[in-house]
């Protein structure tokens, strides 16, 4: 029973949250690069308000443009990983896999890449070579070709060895949309893997927790599960998103936002590695917070689930996707957890950082 | 995954909850305080209370250790972060928490050379290795962190790291408890005391809340069925009329603490007069402070700290919400000049605060939930 004050403070929060992002600290803190709360009223409130336009406004991962007669796919990313070289790859294979993922996430063959690189002096070329040959590989392996670049040096001191920022383009050739904002009730939640592996890796990696582990980072790119997924569920594809910085918690909000639905989430259907469980475990860090950079959120039609499934099963490094939750209608824009003891909980977006630098 | 998965059992997990429910008895309502943030974030990650009958409620205590800091004090710690030549270390959940005008994420921002660590130890790694600058750790936690920083101030004294002192603000868990006790308008039916802090202070401290104040209290671990089985046992003491201090986390919990670690706290540290607690105000003897022996260690003494007091507004009701007296839509200030943007009291500060909580989540009932996830 709510009683008629309790009501109106329960409006008022209302209004409070509906009014315009507003940045409320004067310099920029770690919290605006977390992916969370503070990185989304940022690019809301000075990115948006800026450079506001129908293309930008839905912030999804990447663009599709009109060009011609085609519909071309472009995004871009930073890349600032510390340490540049962890178990599974490097910040290389990084800057090629995502910006292919974020193309791949609407559906788009991706083709062409940038390369720019900041470059710290005292850096050694060595490193800078090694980091190069990864990402000609990775490109080789997602079927894109590097065609354009930049390279700055700036001071030592005023940068951390190497940063790198790849743009990408790709065509869209079916003719559908894909969108956070298209998941309806009845829809299945899948995830393409176990998560949480990139995240914990490069944590590891740094050393300051003395803890080992033959963990790797997934980072992979994603066009191939993407293309054998649309070929199976075609339209009934709703959604794909990779569950980079904010996890899989953070996606699962977006589209239950956008979309202005409910997800159910099965905590024991999650597929995560014992050694992510353990460290995570030890940190008091949510596996579904922590970044993938080699996994996607796909959201189908319910009927076409088992075929989703199917088709990312037999992806190389698929077999271990799941089938995870559900959208209902109630209660809108809300993502729920059925936890593995019974009970249910309220996942809500990242607030803060527990680890930054990660990619 | 061993030792986790074993306390998380879902089947065990209802047969738990069946005896509690056969313990209540009908048309009574039973309110339980979790003292230890510890708890509080156990019983929201696995979703506890679906566990639990309409009647028993668990009300959320006064016991995590950052969102009991003062602004004044991170205000303090501020000013000691900005001197120059100084490193200023703390664990991750400080940098969030505002002070007065900023927070130690806001200092950073500004050039404040301030950085995380994961132990004590850590800070004094930094202090060895950076012996033209001063570093301070930034100490918070119960009497559960409390010995690790003694230890830390005896090895710097032992290694003679002048250049290596600690800004003390350990809080000890009775006098807390103490404070809410003697509300006078107090509805709690028992109290899950705080397992870790236990470890080292043992079961004995708490007598006097079952022999003075006829409140029972199980001492929790913090796997979801160490809390349920800590309500199961305080339900069972009241149906069979019993108030007495039980330790469910016998496993970790020896009944006399820990004497080493205890010796290591007398030795570093003493009682404050008084402390100032976020929302519960000045309460006396509820901090530590560094003993005069260990001056050269203790940046209140080395740095002179302003003793900023930055006054929680009058307004701020969150001792009442503590004590379960008010909801947290009851405040004066709730969701208005009291927001997760612009918390004022420890209950807004942590996302599990209960104001916090109610904040995001409290459109949506219990009832909605559930509904939703049933399958």
């Amino acid at each position: 029973m709510t009683t008629e004050r309790e009501e109106q403070v329960l409006r008022r929060i209302d209004r409070a949250r509906r009014r315009k992002a507003r940045v409320r600290d004067e310099r920029i803190t770690l919290a605006h690069g977390a992916g969370g709360k503070a990185t989304h009223t940022l690019i809301e409130a000075v990115f948006l308000e800026a450079f506001d336009n129908p293309l930008l406004a839905p912030l999804e991962d990447q663009a599709v443009c009109p060009a011609g007669g085609a519909r071309l796919a472009f995004t871009t990313d930073s890349y600032v990983v510390s340490p540049l070289f962890f178990p599974g790859g490097d910040i290389g294979d990084l800057a090629v896999n995502g910006t292919v993922n974020d193309l791949a996430m609407c559906g788009a063959r991706p083709l062409y890449l940038s390369a720019g690189f900041i470059l710290e002096e005292g850096f050694p070329v060595a490193d800078l070579t090694r980091v190069a040959g990864s990402m000609a590989r990775a490109a080789g392996a997602a079927g894109v070709r590097i065609v354009t670049g930049d390279t700055k040096v700036v001071e030592r001191g005023k940068a951390d060895g190497v940063y790198v920022n790849t743009a990408g383009v790709g065509v869209v050739e079916h003719g559908f949309t894909l969108g956070a904002g298209r998941a309806e009730p009845g829809d299945a939640v899948l995830v393409s893997g176990p998560v949480g592996d990139h995240g914990t890796t490069v944590m590891l990696a740094r050393g300051e927790l003395g803890i080992e582990s033959d963990l790797a980072s997934d980072t992979a790119p994603l066009a191939e599960p993407v293309a054998a997924l649309l070929a199976a569920c075609g339209e009934g594809v709703r959604c794909l998103r990779d569950a980079t910085r904010g996890g899989v918690a953070t996606v699962l909000n977006e589209i239950a936002r956008a979309s202005d639905v409910a997800v159910v989430l099965d905590e024991s259907a999650v597929p995560v590695r014992d050694e992510v469980r353990g460290a995570a475990e030890l940190l008091g860090i949510d596996p579904l917070y922590i970044a993938c950079e080699g996994r996607m959120v796909v959201v189908v039609d319910g009927a076409r689930a088992e075929s989703a499934l199917a088709a990312l099963r037999s992806q190389p490094s698929g077999e271990r996707a799941a089938v995870v939750g559900r959208v209902v209608a109630e209660p809108a824009s809300l993502v729920l957890v059925k936890t593995e003891f019974g009970g249910t909980r309220i996942l809500d977006v990242l607030i803060g950082d527990p680890l930054p630098r990660i990619c | 995954m061993r030792y986790v998965d074993e306390y998380r059992d879902a089947d065990k997990a209802r047969a738990l909850a069946a005896r509690i429910a056969g313990l209540c008895a009908p048309g009574r309502s039973y309110a339980f305080m979790e003292v230890c943030g510890g708890h509080t974030h156990t019983i929201y990650k696995h979703g506890i209370e679906d566990h639990l009958p309409e009647n028993v409620t668990l009300v959320h205590g006064p016991g995590c250790p950052v969102c009991v800091i003062p602004m004044g004090r991170v205000d303090d710690a501020l000013h000691l972060a900005r001197q120059p030549d100084t490193i200023m270390t703390s664990f991750g959940d400080m940098m969030r928490v505002p002070g007065g005008r900023q927070s130690f994420l806001d200092a950073k921002a500004e050039g404040a050379d301030i950085r995380m660590v994961y132990s004590p130890l850590d800070a004094l790694r930094i202090a060895r290795q950076n012996r033209d600058k001063r570093v301070v750790f930034m100490a918070i936690g119960f009497e559960t962190t409390a010995p690790s920083t003694a230890v830390t101030v005896q090895r710097a004294a032992a290694e003679k790291l002048d250049n290596f002192s600690v800004f003390c603000n350990h809080v000890t868990i009775i006098p807390a408890v103490k404070a809410i006790l003697d509300s006078p308008d107090l509805r709690l039916d028992g109290f899950l005391g705080p397992g870790h802090v236990s470890t080292v202070i043992g079961c004995r401290p708490y007598r006097f809340i079952a022999a003075e104040y006829g409140k029972p209290l199980v001492v929790a671990g913090f796997e979801p069925l160490d809390i349920l089985q800590s309500i199961h046992l305080l339900l069972r003491q009241l149906a069979e009329g019993r108030c007495t201090v039980e330790n469910q986390y016998a496993r970790v919990v020896p009944w006399d603490g820990n004497p080493k670690a205890l010796r290591a706290l007398a030795d570093v540290m003493e009682l404050r007069p008084s402390f100032e607690w976020r929302g519960l105000g000045t309460i006396p003897y509820s901090a530590l402070r560094i003993r005069e022996a260990y001056a050269a260690h203790d940046a209140e003494r080395v740095f002179g700290v302003p003793g900023v007091r930055v006054a929680d507004p009058t307004s701020c009701q969150c001792g009442e919400v503590l004590k379960g007296v008010l909801k947290p839509w009851q405040c004066k200030v709730f969701g208005t000049a009291c927001t997760p943007e612009t918390p004022i009291g420890t209950c807004m500060v942590s996302s599990e605060g209960a104001c916090a909580a109610y904040y995001n989540f409290g459109r949506f009932t219990r009832t909605a939930v559930r509904e939703a996830t049933r399958t």
